[in-house]
């Protein structure tokens, strides 16, 4: 069991980062996971190619809710495309069925999630969070573009 | 083990037939409480699907050869034995998939043509808050098709139906309704609820997924209309279920998926329909697991529905009582065994469901977590998802017992309680 919920992770289980949901903001999305309920409302805020802000609010399972908790420390004040090669490093993580061994200068605390690679069932709610910034933050991009 | 107050079951002697129940699971003995979603297979089920798989098997119907009679002929025998598990007739039987095909058969033969009952605007479907997706998304889908209104009859704080509203009326053409709940355990009024929608001119069509695996159930002192489960949650494989209907009511039916088999005569301008049930058969059946659901059936009846139903009754007043005795630990559905099956929800204070589950894995207690394909009633009781945990007739009151220390121990892992 400890493989799985590392100190880390109940860490930000209990004490999440940057939790709650935050004016103004570019684009608010709400994601689920149908097959267990967990839900994500998460807003971004991107200003000059950079991920200004993420707040969100949601409910489920200790990995859903310590990985969007982490998510936003790795975000948060990087460049979108900085950000979106942290995103792509954890999804790689997390489909490696622990077979890679994580850079700690890319994820940071998401290298606690290394372990649940190995739990088929719960991959997805590692990245709920995660899918959840990916879509607003390509939308606020898109906002972005279509202004200028 | 000492054989259970209340119970007649010889466990040690069932468990001898499920060879997977003696693995371990993280080093641990398996304890498997996930029944309600699927059981395990006795030998027994799994040497007569093989047997009949080795020596006799070939398509069933039409052939003239010596194997496909043989076929046919343990074919038909499989759905007369069902149909005697039942208290129903022969051609009352028809094979389906699972629950979900024998609900959505039904669905869409009301609408299609030649359905005995026309549904639109003004007429109405009637389900229950309680119902498995299967028991309601197929009548969404149908409202959506004809214009019909879907009502339903409410939960009450206590996890039953509130019947004392108007969802079945005069405009009502359809009730649907699960038997006994996948989630909650709660076992409804079939007979009270079959009489209201036949006051009505409704057709009452009853979801027995999780009541044919864990009691007697006759289908005509039930006095309902059309009545479906499932296979696998049965000791018998996946992929066959089981949709019984009175025959009248199947003989008016028009059929629901065309191609072979279900046709009387085929030209280029137009087809007529086989007899029930080869009307709603179109296509190979599933032929082995039909067979393997025949032996199920006569396992369940040796050891004997009464006996088994009795056996999980101890063992659910053993897992309530433990349940109700923990601090931070809250039971989703009725708190006693009467009127009730043998999966019990619940959630603990602090703790999401998931990791519940997670947690308990770890211990080689395998229970179910999630919304259990009924979101509806979660939503009702405000809880995202629960825990289940669901016994069968190979369960033991040592494994309740394992259960309600593993839960502790998931309380002191997580800080809870």
């Amino acid at each position: 069991m400890e493989s799985l919920y590392q100190e880390i992770i109940l860490d930000h289980y209990r004490n999440p980062h940057h939790r709650g949901l935050r004016e103004p903001y570019d684009v608010e999305v709400h994601h689920v996971n149908p097959t267990c309920g967990d839900e994500v409302t998460l807003r971004v805020v991107v200003e000059d190619g950079v991920v200004a802000d993420v707040s969100y609010d949601g409910q489920g399972c200790s990995i859903s809710q310590a990985a969007t908790s982490v998510m936003t420390d790795l975000v948060i004040g990087r460049p979108v495309a900085e950000a979106l090669a942290k995103h792509d490093a954890f999804l790689e993580l997390m489909q490696s069925r622990g077979g890679l061994d994580p850079d700690e200068e890319v994820l940071e605390d998401g290298i606690a999630f290394a372990g649940v690679s190995k739990y088929p069932a719960r991959v997805k709610c590692a990245l709920l969070g995660w899918m959840a910034w990916k879509d607003a933050t390509a939308q606020a991009v898109a906002i972005a573009g279509g202004v200028h | 083990m000492v054989t259970p107050a209340g119970s007649s079951l010889d466990v040690e002697a069932v468990r001898k037939d499920f060879p997977v129940l003696s693995r371990e699971v993280n080093g641990r003995p398996l304890v498997y409480l996930d029944s309600a979603s699927s059981s395990h297979k006795p030998l027994q089920v799994l040497e007569a699907e093989r047997q009949f798989v080795e020596e006799h098997y070939s398509n069933v119907h039409r052939g003239v050869h010596t194997l496909s009679q043989e076929a046919t002929d343990a074919y038909e025998s499989a759905r007369s034995t069902v149909a005697a598990f039942l208290g129903g007739a022969h051609d009352e039987v028809v094979f389906t998939k699972n629950v979900t095909e024998s609900i959505n058969l039904i669905a869409y033969a009301l609408s299609n043509p030649g359905s005995p009952v026309q549904l639109g605007p003004g007429d109405e479907v009637c389900v229950t808050e309680l119902e498995h997706h299967s028991n309601l998304v197929p009548w969404q889908q149908l409202c959506e098709r004809t214009g019909a209104t879907l009502r339903w009859f409410s939960l009450t704080d206590e996890g039953r139906l509130d019947l004392g509203s108007d969802a079945v009326n005069e405009r009502t053409k359809v009730l649907a309704f699960g038997h006994v709940s996948n989630i909650l355990g709660t076992e409804n009024p079939v007979r009270e609820l079959a009489d209201r929608a036949r006051a009505v001119g409704a057709l009452s069509i009853v979801d027995g997924a999780q009541a044919v695996p864990h009691q007697a159930v006759s289908v005509r002192a039930l006095g309902v209309d059309l009545y479906a489960f499932t296979g696998h949650k049965m000791l018998a494989p996946t992929g066959v279920g089981v949709l019984w209907g009175r025959a009248e009511i199947l003989d008016a039916l028009p059929p629901f998926m065309g191609g072979g088999s279900m046709i009387e005569q085929v030209s280029m301008s137009g087809s007529t329909y086989a007899k029930a049930p080869e009307r709603f058969e179109a296509g190979t059946p599933v032929i082995s697991q039909a067979i393997a659901l025949a032996a199920a059936c006569d396992y369940l009846s040796d050891v004997g529905l009464d006996v088994i139903k009795a056996h999980e009754v101890v063992l659910t007043a053993r897992l309530l009582d433990g349940l109700h005795a923990l601090p931070g630990v809250r039971v989703i559905g009725p708190d006693t065994t009467e009127l009730r099956g043998s999966a019990v929800s619940f959630v603990l204070d602090g703790v999401h469901p998931h990791d519940v589950g997670q947690s308990l894995d770890e211990q080689g207690i395998a229970v179910r977590v999630g919304h259990h394909c009924a979101a509806p009633v979660c939503k009702r009781y405000g809880v995202p998802a629960t825990a289940r945990a669901s016994t069968y007739l190979y369960n033991t009151e040592a494994e309740i017992d394992a259960l309600v220390d593993g839960i502790q121990q998931v309380q002191r892992f997580w800080g809870a309680a």
